[in-house]
């Protein structure tokens, strides 16, 4: 059994492309074409070129000898929080705005929830001489002013996304909307795993450097190239995606998928979407979503605005139903503690997003010979102003 | 026989530009369903379409997203509609047809939202982020057991190949949006427009086109139904709803036709 998307476009039951025919056109030109484009000799060359000089590849495999002995198992941090803009999602942004060129397309659209994707986007738009548009909720942008301002200062348009919960979700429903105007000249880079097919698998195979990166990394450091568990934070699960990637069918290389319970799962303030979501579509795809019993999808919350995503990309939801992947949620509480503690023993401030990653192993005991890898997706920079307010700092 | 497959012989016989209405279920207010329903049959108009409202809808304008953010607000549900429904349906003969996105329909089920759309006398259903071969697959038998019509929308850069296949899977009519836009966003076709309207119409479809998005008067109305079957209003009879609540809709159906 394979946990990677079939042929036509499906993670077991999930995935699929359930996209309104305006859409079709884009969506099947990028089907029909991303797998040749991104084997061809001239791609990949610019691709890996532009992920060394660019970007900073490949990030370190570093072992984090206080934080392991405090939790008794040998914990390797992979420092995603070293790339460019402070986060993997720069990995899947190279990677789309060269295929954007190739497939001729000069105007750039782009969804973001904290703006991390939206720089990410913004960055390499100034560096192809791209035109860009960041489609952003207006309450994000309240509360994400810093990475507004990068993007402004990147030359992006930042366009507030005034419907519905005016987040997320919604910055993405209107990134679509654009991409529905404008079916000639505009490629939409989203920013996650989660969308129609090809989207999921595309960016996956984009970020998933980072666990090609681990098994050399892994292979120098303790002689083999599999550890006994890779874990991750999900949201959408980009970076959870680009970790497990190379291991997917590995089954002796555990899985493990941290998502953000926000106040706690019956709270009702929860973004924990395998606890609480059930079988549905957003944004084109099968997944498991949060949403009411009469189908409307509901606005999830959490402390960390990378991680409030009402779904999961399809790849996780069939992780999730086969049992491949364990699911853990952690509070928003456990999270913060766990950002302050890295910090304090590590000398690394991570994005919250990644300190729910980090919070497992107060709860989740591992043998002390265990290899554990945690994908550090994001550095805490964005977050100091939560930080601050947080613990009175 | 289904109430849609006989307006479209009738009208193809007498010669006559259908008109279809669309309005979001629970707008403006959730008990105005009846009163919509029946305005718009007695003002003469051919087939009615009836938006269920969702948290999403991604194919759709600024207009219709508010009449669908109000609706949820007002405590629209699927159920509450087919119970409209099932009252209006007996005083009531015209084609009616639900428009609603795909997700709400999963989560009813999918053979109990066609049951329940039988028993209601709904006679097709336009399911925007359905598409055709997913529906093929998976719920072509579904639709046919209780008499739904499926519609399928086709666009300027629609291929011929996929307008074909998707005249082969369309049992009643196909929604031609008239470009590319959401819904709500265009006034006025120019010549790109006029030219896809021929360009389609002259593959000589089994389905007939009906066209939507973008028709808001009597003047886009004739243009678009030049060499099409008919047309669609959404947006626009929205905004008249906004206006004047449940009041006057005869008069904004006698300014179209």
């Amino acid at each position: 059994m394979s946990y990677q998307v079939n042929e036509k476009g499906y993670y077991g039951d999930f995935g699929g492309a359930f996209i309104p025919e305006m859409l079709y056109p884009n969506v099947e030109e990028l089907r029909s074409r991303y797998l040749d484009i991104m084997k061809e000799d001239s791609f990949q060359k610019e691709f890996r070129q532009l992920l060394k000089d660019y970007v900073g590849r490949p990030t370190p495999l570093y072992y984090a000898e206080r934080f392991s002995k405090k939790y008794g198992a040998k914990i390797y941090l992979k420092r995603e929080d070293l790339c460019h803009t402070g986060a993997h999602k720069v990995n899947n942004t190279v990677g789309q705005i060269l295929m954007a060129k190739r497939l001729g397309k000069n105007r750039i659209i782009a969804e973001t929830g904290a703006g991390q994707h939206g720089v990410a986007t913004a960055t390499v738009c100034a560096l192809m001489g791209l035109e860009c548009i960041v489609y952003m909720g207006e309450i994000d942008i309240e509360r994400q002013a810093p990475n507004v301002a990068r993007m402004k200062m990147l030359g992006a348009t930042v366009i507030p996304a005034k419907s519905g919960s005016r987040t997320l979700k919604d910055a993405t429903n209107e990134a679509i909307r654009d991409w529905i105007n404008n079916p000639e000249d505009t490629h939409y880079i989203i920013g996650s795993v989660v969308g129609p097919h090809p989207y999921p698998d595309m960016v996956a195979r984009f970020q998933s450097v980072i666990s090609e990166e681990v098994k050399l990394q892994l292979k120098e450091k303790e002689g083999r190239e599999n550890p006994d568990y890779v874990v991750a934070c999900v949201g959408g699960g980009s970076n959870a995606a680009g970790i497990y990637y190379h291991y997917l069918d590995h089954e002796e290389v555990g899985i493990i998928a941290v998502e953000a319970a926000g106040e706690g799962i019956a709270t009702g303030k929860s973004a924990a979407t395998s606890a609480l979501g059930k079988e549905g579509i957003i944004h084109g795809s099968k997944t498991l979503l949060m949403q009411t019993d009469d189908g409307q999808i509901t606005e999830p919350y959490s402390i960390s605005a990378g991680l409030d995503y009402p779904g999961v990309g399809p790849m996780h939801a069939n992780l999730f139903k086969t049992g491949r992947g364990e699911f853990i949620s952690i509070t928003d509480k456990e999270a913060m503690a766990a950002g302050l503690l890295l910090s304090q023993l590590e000398g690394i401030i991570p994005a919250i997003e990644t300190a729910h990653a980090l919070a497992i192993f107060e709860n989740r005991k591992f043998k002390e010979e265990d290899v554990v890898v945690i994908n550090l997706s994001g550095r805490g920079d964005k977050d100091l102003n939560t930080y601050i307010d947080y613990f009175n700092l | 026989m289904n109430r849609i497959k006989q307006k479209l012989q009738e009208s193809t016989q007498k010669g006559q530009k259908l008109l279809s209405i669309y309005f979001t279920a629970g707008y403006p207010e959730p008990q105005d369903t009846a009163t919509i329903l029946t305005e718009l049959e007695k003002s003469g108009v051919d087939m009615i379409e009836i938006g269920l409202p969702f948290s999403d809808p991604l194919a759709d304008g600024p207009t219709i997203q508010r009449s669908s953010e109000i609706a949820l607000k007002n405590g629209m549900t699927t159920l509450r509609l087919f119970e409209q429904l099932k009252n209006v349906r007996d005083s009531i003969s015209i084609p009616l047809l639900i428009m609603g996105y795909f997700n709400p329909i999963l989560q009813f089920g999918v053979e109990s939202f066609c049951q329940k759309c039988k028993e209601a006398g709904v006679d097709g259903l336009i399911v925007p982020d359905l598409p055709v071969d997913e529906y093929n697959t998976h719920y072509r038998s579904i639709f046919q057991k209780y008499d739904l019509l499926p519609v399928f929308l086709i666009t300027p850069q629609t291929s011929e190949e996929r307008i074909r296949a998707i005249d082969d899977a369309s049992e009643g009519f196909i929604y031609m949006v008239s470009s590319a836009s959401v819904t709500g966003a265009t006034s006025g076709f120019g010549q790109a427009q006029k030219k896809y309207f021929e360009r389609v119409s002259k593959m000589a479809l089994k389905a007939p086109l009906i066209v939507g998005f973008g028709i808001n008067n009597s003047e886009t109305f004739a243009q678009a139904t030049e060499s099409t079957a008919g047309a669609i209003i959404g947006s626009a009879f929205i905004k008249h709803l906004t206006e004047n609540k449940t009041a006057k809709i005869a008069d904004f159906v006698n300014s179209i036709r």
